[in-house]
């Protein structure tokens, strides 16, 4: 609860600033005289909200985006965990891969026009590029990464390929595949935006560019509030459904927003850390005696 | 963990998953070379494990066991010499050998009921059924009621536990074990031991149990190997009935003097 105070705090504080600042129009190095004041933005945002565009811009937004990450996240996960498994995927895709990677995805913008027939699908194909690296990566090394043991186990309990793919790698890697989807939903918004800026047919990205060629600056900050806002929303969505999928991971004390441990061990301390098993090296000392 | 979780569960469920024995394995290594290519660890083994045996596996750290152990699970190819199973040679790991690991082998996304269930939906027993096995497994290793929990939730002796009901329920027809109670302290290590013994008796299954405590070795094993620095150094047979007071009786004694000499400690 007190946690909850502090983030509100936190953000009205950062529109108290604002406020302050554009209301007294301060004019030091900065120059705030020229900028919308919150109560200006707040107006133009009301007026927004009643009418029929900023609606449209806002669905059609979440659509390109939802499909480009969506894509990103099927195919990443599936080229990270071949190129991860298999060396001959490696050899084939790994070259190519590594050199379109540096490729800032809104660079992409001249291709998306060549190759596809509609702004639409090359806005879409914007966002997945933005969002396949990072999911890629992330589940490459967390693949890699995974205990030797558990597929040993399971091979010789008479699992073959693909029971070692659904019940070892696609569920031990998961905790590094999320890692790559926040990344990755975050790279989204900023190349979705950026792509409706330079190419798009509302959208909101599109809006706010527009707002600014008409010198409607409230209207541009109504732009990067919906933006922020949505992005939050997103990247929230993406983080509770990897912590709900993750449950099972040994959490230390502290995690925000995490549920307290169960409460049967009310009077014990901190969810232990696992202790034995991988027992550390006084066991193993205490071992060794039985050969002298 | 208290000491009481630790202890033998008193009553040993009669239930169906226990009752029908399986015929063990004889596995026999010829001649072998095992280990890595360009690393081999041990040379020249030559060792023949009758059906429904148990055998010890004792020697130094580093010496080879779990080489040894692996390449009769079939994770690692011998780099010479023949392995059979049955007389006919061994290709690769199957659900007739299984394998119970030193460090947590449980996948720790699973409840402890769900690992147990593991080999038995690989073999596809269906979900009832299999889930009313795995819980009788759990059972006999005294974990009933932490069947639902998840692996970093429990002891690491009751890990140890949920992993040998895993191996047991998938019917093998050799159990192989890797110093599986080496990470555990001395009186839960002297439970699982009994445990052991209890739920062995009975199955079948042929068993290689390496440990790097000749104690523990003289103490499960019918016989017992002993690995030294690149190869087999000699196989002794234990006598029996298995007794854990016995450390007086002289013929133990001097068995044990023996092995220790054979060793070269």
């Amino acid at each position: 609860m007190k946690r909850y105070a502090l983030r509100v705090f936190s953000l009205v504080a950062a529109l108290g600033l604002w406020q302050a600042l554009t209301s007294l129009n301060v004019d030091l190095w900065l120059r705030f005289s020229q900028f919308p004041t919150v109560t200006d933005v707040a107006r133009a945002f009301a007026a927004r909200l009643s009418g029929p565009d900023y609606w449209t811009d806002l669905t059609d937004s979440l659509t390109r985006i939802l499909a480009g990450f969506l894509l990103a996240a099927v195919l990443g996960v599936a080229t990270g965990v071949l190129v991860a498994r298999s060396r001959l995927a490696e050899d084939l895709l790994g070259p190519v891969l590594e050199v379109i990677r540096p490729i800032p995805a809104i660079a992409l913008v001249p291709v998306a026009i060549l190759l596809f027939p509609s702004n639409e699908q090359g806005i879409v194909f914007i966002t997945f590029t933005a969002a396949f690296f990072p999911v890629l990566v992330s589940t490459r090394h967390a693949v890699r990464a995974l205990t030797p043991v558990w597929e040993e186990a399971v091979r010789t309990m008479g699992g073959g390929r693909w029971r070692i793919l659904g019940s070892v790698v696609l569920p031990g890697a998961l905790p590094g595949v999320f890692g790559g989807l926040s990344v990755g939903i975050g790279v989204s918004w900023i190349c979705v935006i950026s792509a409706e800026m330079i190419s798009g047919q509302y959208g909101v990205g599109y809006r706010t560019w527009q707002d600014y060629t008409v010198v409607d600056y409230p209207g541009v900050f109504v732009g990067m509030v919906t933006i922020g806002v949505l992005g939050w929303l997103t990247s929230t969505a993406v983080e509770l459904l990897g912590r709900r999928l993750t449950r099972w991971l040994p959490r230390t004390a502290y995690v925000p927003g995490a549920r307290p441990p169960r409460p049967a061990g009310s009077a014990r301390p901190a969810p232990a850390a696992p202790t034995a098993g991988k027992g550390g090296s006084a066991p193993e000392e205490a071992r060794d005696e039985h050969l002298v | 963990m208290s000491t009481s979780s630790e202890t033998v569960p008193s009553t040993v469920s009669e239930t169906a998953v226990a009752a029908s024995p399986i015929r063990g394995t004889r596995l026999t290594l010829t001649a072998a070379r095992l280990g890595r290519p360009g690393a081999p660890a041990l040379d020249g083994v030559g060792l023949d494990i009758a059906a429904g045996e148990i055998l010890t596996v004792v020697g130094p750290s580093g010496c080879g066991k779990s080489t040894l152990l692996r390449t009769l699970a079939g994770l690692l190819s011998p780099l010479a010499g023949d392995i059979t199973e049955d007389r006919r040679p061994l290709t690769g790991p199957s659900a007739d050998r299984a394998l119970v690991f030193q460090e947590d082998a449980l996948l720790p996304w699973r409840t402890l009921r769900a690992n147990v269930e593991l080999p038995l939906a690989i073999r596809g027993v269906p979900r009832a059924e299999r889930r009313e096995q795995a819980q009788a497994w759990l059972e006999r290793v005294g974990l009933a009621s932490q069947a639902r929990q998840l692996p970093h939730r429990v002891s690491g002796g009751q890990r140890q536990r949920a992993q040998l009901a895993r191996a047991l329920a998938g019917r093998p027809r050799a159990v192989l074990m890797d110093e599986p109670f080496g990470a555990l302290d001395a009186q839960t290590r002297a439970g699982m031991q009994d445990l052991l013994v209890e739920v062995l008796r009975g199955t079948g299954a042929t068993v290689v149990f390496v440990t790097h405590d000749v104690d523990e070795a003289l103490f499960l094993g019918d016989r017992v190997a002993l690995l030294g620095a690149g190869g087999l150094v000699a196989v002794r047979d234990v006598p029996r009935p298995r007794d854990r007071g016995a450390h007086d009786d002289p013929a133990r004694l001097a068995l044990r003097r023996d092995v220790l000499t054979s060793l070269g400690t």
